[in-house]
């Protein structure tokens, strides 16, 4: 069933795909998390604007993949940034709602003892909230990062898709090994990722697992 | 660059002047509200600000460090008004300890200690000193405590820290907001006294908000008592505010048992202590029958050599002749010595046999005698006995 010799002929082309795939997830991440904190860094400082920008994002968590990347097409063609712009719109949504909700679980005399020690407004940020906040950061880029991993096989049909070029190179020609490798490849790095940053969430925040006793 | 200062006693004087705070489109008497509040909390004292919730209080204290700031007036730390400082520099020569305590769960113990030297930008040397020099302090083991997570400890120990925390840059002036009020009435009285004992020692001017009249009266040097509306009531001594409440509401505020609080304060040495009729081991019976018949009070106290009591002589067990031997004696009166408060005491008395307590000096020696009415009667005094003065007040014999 499984045709080694397939596998072995289109080595380097699945590592190209995976490593393709791995820095279209790594970059829509990145730049959806840098979008989010400026995002909250204004609705912070406008907490009129919560309601809107949740809103919008919102609405582009709704368009499908699909029909997203097919009203991009005539704008950005057939390339990277077209599938990116896809990526990081997806990403939004979950990481303003868990930066938020990571800034509004800090507990409040905690916040008002660095207030009072002298904190500036920023450093208060940077040492106090952000560090308490990152339970929810991480759990955010967790689910983004593992929802990204999955909607990369989709912008296969823009040219740039990772392991999903991977799988329709396989039904385009027919060829079951290829299907199944882009699968089992892709399925794999999404438990990675969501294994590793399950990992690195306890190791970031020591602090919460300490209980008294 | 910075230094840890030399541990020192320094400390400012607090003065409100004149300050009011309103909030925006409520008019007098909003909750938290301060209206027209004018007082000066001398150098190395402990002022305790107490009220029913809503009268400003909280707010007071935290216009000290601009917290809150003042809709009008000003607050002079040693004579500086504190808008004009620099606010974080403001901040960070101020303590600050709150009923939360506010420790930051994702720091260490050690860490949350060094907050402030770190903003300081002591060196990390110094920092460590001083935290394990705090930590000490507050009675907890460094190389126990120093890499704990706040979540790991108890409550009491939690308070301590944020004690510690709140000490860590000697800042002149503390603002306590409630600091004992989220631990049980045991530890609460624990960490009161030891935190007098440290008082004693650091001499920090302290601001220091309860609801509590009990731990106000025990804690203050001065208790300032506001009422609804942010009004200042009264502003004096404890023992000036229990003896003469300057209103109704002061009056209910303390309570009905004011007087018993107001012997809660005092000790023995406050009281006109009457000479004892001592008699002495040996003494001639018959001499002793002299001196009782024509004395209304009745009794000798049988005392050994050194002065030490033995117990009471009265009529009835006085033996026909011979010398007094301690058989004689009976019964026993509850020994008291100076600083024996007086409402302990009354509560001794009240339990005794015969209800006149012996003052001892430290060695056990007869100093005096007071009686359950001289300690009743100084309740119903005013302070230094200057007023009040009971005239239903029964002179003793």
């Amino acid at each position: 069933m499984i045709r080694w010799d397939v596998i072995r002929g289109n080595l380097p082309l699945i590592g190209a795909k995976l490593g393709e795939h791995l820095a279209l997830t790594l970059v829509a991440v990145g730049v959806g998390l840098l979008l989010s904190f400026v995002a909250v860094l204004v609705i912070r400082s406008r907490p009129r604007l919560a309601g809107p920008f949740t809103g919008f994002f919102g609405f582009l968590y709704t368009i499908p993949s699909l029909a997203l990347l097919a009203f991009l097409v005539p704008f950005t063609r057939l390339s990277f940034l077209t599938s990116e712009i896809a990526l990081v719109s997806y990403t939004l949504l979950i990481l303003v709602r868990n930066l938020l909700a990571g800034l509004e679980a800090v507990p409040l005399d905690a916040l008002e003892a660095a207030d009072a020690m002298g904190y500036s407004r920023l450093r208060r940020l940077w040492q106090v909230e952000l560090p308490l906040a990152l339970p929810l950061i991480v759990a955010g880029i967790r689910i983004a990062t593992v929802t990204t991993i999955g909607l990369v096989m989709v912008t296969a049909m823009v040219g740039f898709g990772g392991l999903g070029q991977v799988m329709l190179r396989g039904y385009n020609f027919r060829n079951d090994t290829l299907v199944l490798v882009g699968f089992v490849l892709t399925v794999a790095l999404a438990l990675a990722a969501d294994l590793g940053l399950g990992w690195l969430g306890r190791v970031v925040t020591p602090w919460s697992r300490a209980r008294a006793g | 660059m910075t230094r840890v200062p030399a541990p020192g006693h320094r400390a400012a004087t607090v003065a409100f002047d004149h300050v009011t705070k309103r909030y925006a489109g409520t008019g007098v008497g909003r909750p938290g509200a301060v209206e027209d509040l004018s007082l000066e909390v001398p150098a190395g004292k402990i002022c305790v600000l107490v009220g029913p919730s809503g009268c400003g209080k909280t707010t007071s204290l935290k216009m000290v460090n601009r917290l809150i700031e003042p809709t009008s007036g000003r607050i002079l730390i040693d004579g500086v008004d504190a808008a004009t400082r620099e606010l974080t520099a403001l901040r960070r020569s101020i303590g600050y300890v709150i009923q939360g305590v506010g420790l930051f769960p994702h720091q260490t113990v050690g860490e949350n200690v060094g907050t402030v030297p770190r903003l300081l930008r002591w060196p990390a040397d110094d920092r460590r000193a001083r935290t394990e020099e705090l930590l000490t302090l507050v009675g907890l083991d460094p190389a126990t405590y120093r890499d704990r997570y706040p979540a790991e400890l108890s409550g009491g120990e939690r308070q301590r820290v944020g004690v510690a925390r709140a000490l860590a840059a000697d800042p002149p002036v503390m603002l306590m907001d409630e600091p004992f009020g989220a631990v049980d009435p045991i530890v609460r009285e624990r960490l009161q006294n030891e935190f007098l004992r440290l008082q004693a020692d650091l001499a920090k001017t302290i601001l220091f908000v309860t609801h509590d009249i009990d731990e106000a009266i025990k804690m203050g040097d001065l208790v300032a008592v506001m009422e609804a509306g942010g009004r200042l009531a009264q502003f004096g001594t404890p023992e000036q505010i229990l003896a003469n409440p300057a209103s109704e509401f002061v009056a209910r505020f303390v309570g009905v048992d004011r007087g018993l609080k107001r012997l809660a304060l005092a000790r023995v040495e406050r009281l006109p202590l009457r000479p004892a009729p001592t008699a002495h081991l040996g003494d001639d019976a018959a001499d002793a029958r002299r001196r009782l018949t024509g004395d209304p009070f009745g009794y000798l106290l049988l005392v050994d050599a050194a002065n030490r009591p033995i117990g009471w002589i009265g009529p009835r067990s006085l033996p026909e002749s011979g010398g007094l031997a301690p058989e004689a004696a009976t019964p026993m009166s509850p020994l008291l010595d100076l600083r024996t408060t007086l409402k302990d005491a009354l509560a001794m008395l009240i339990d005794a046999v015969v209800q006149v307590g012996i003052v001892v000096d430290p060695r056990g020696g007869v100093l005096g005698i007071v009686t359950a009415e001289e300690i009743t009667a100084f309740a119903r005094r005013g302070p230094d006995g200057a007023a009040g003065e009971d005239p239903t007040r029964v002179a003793p014999p």
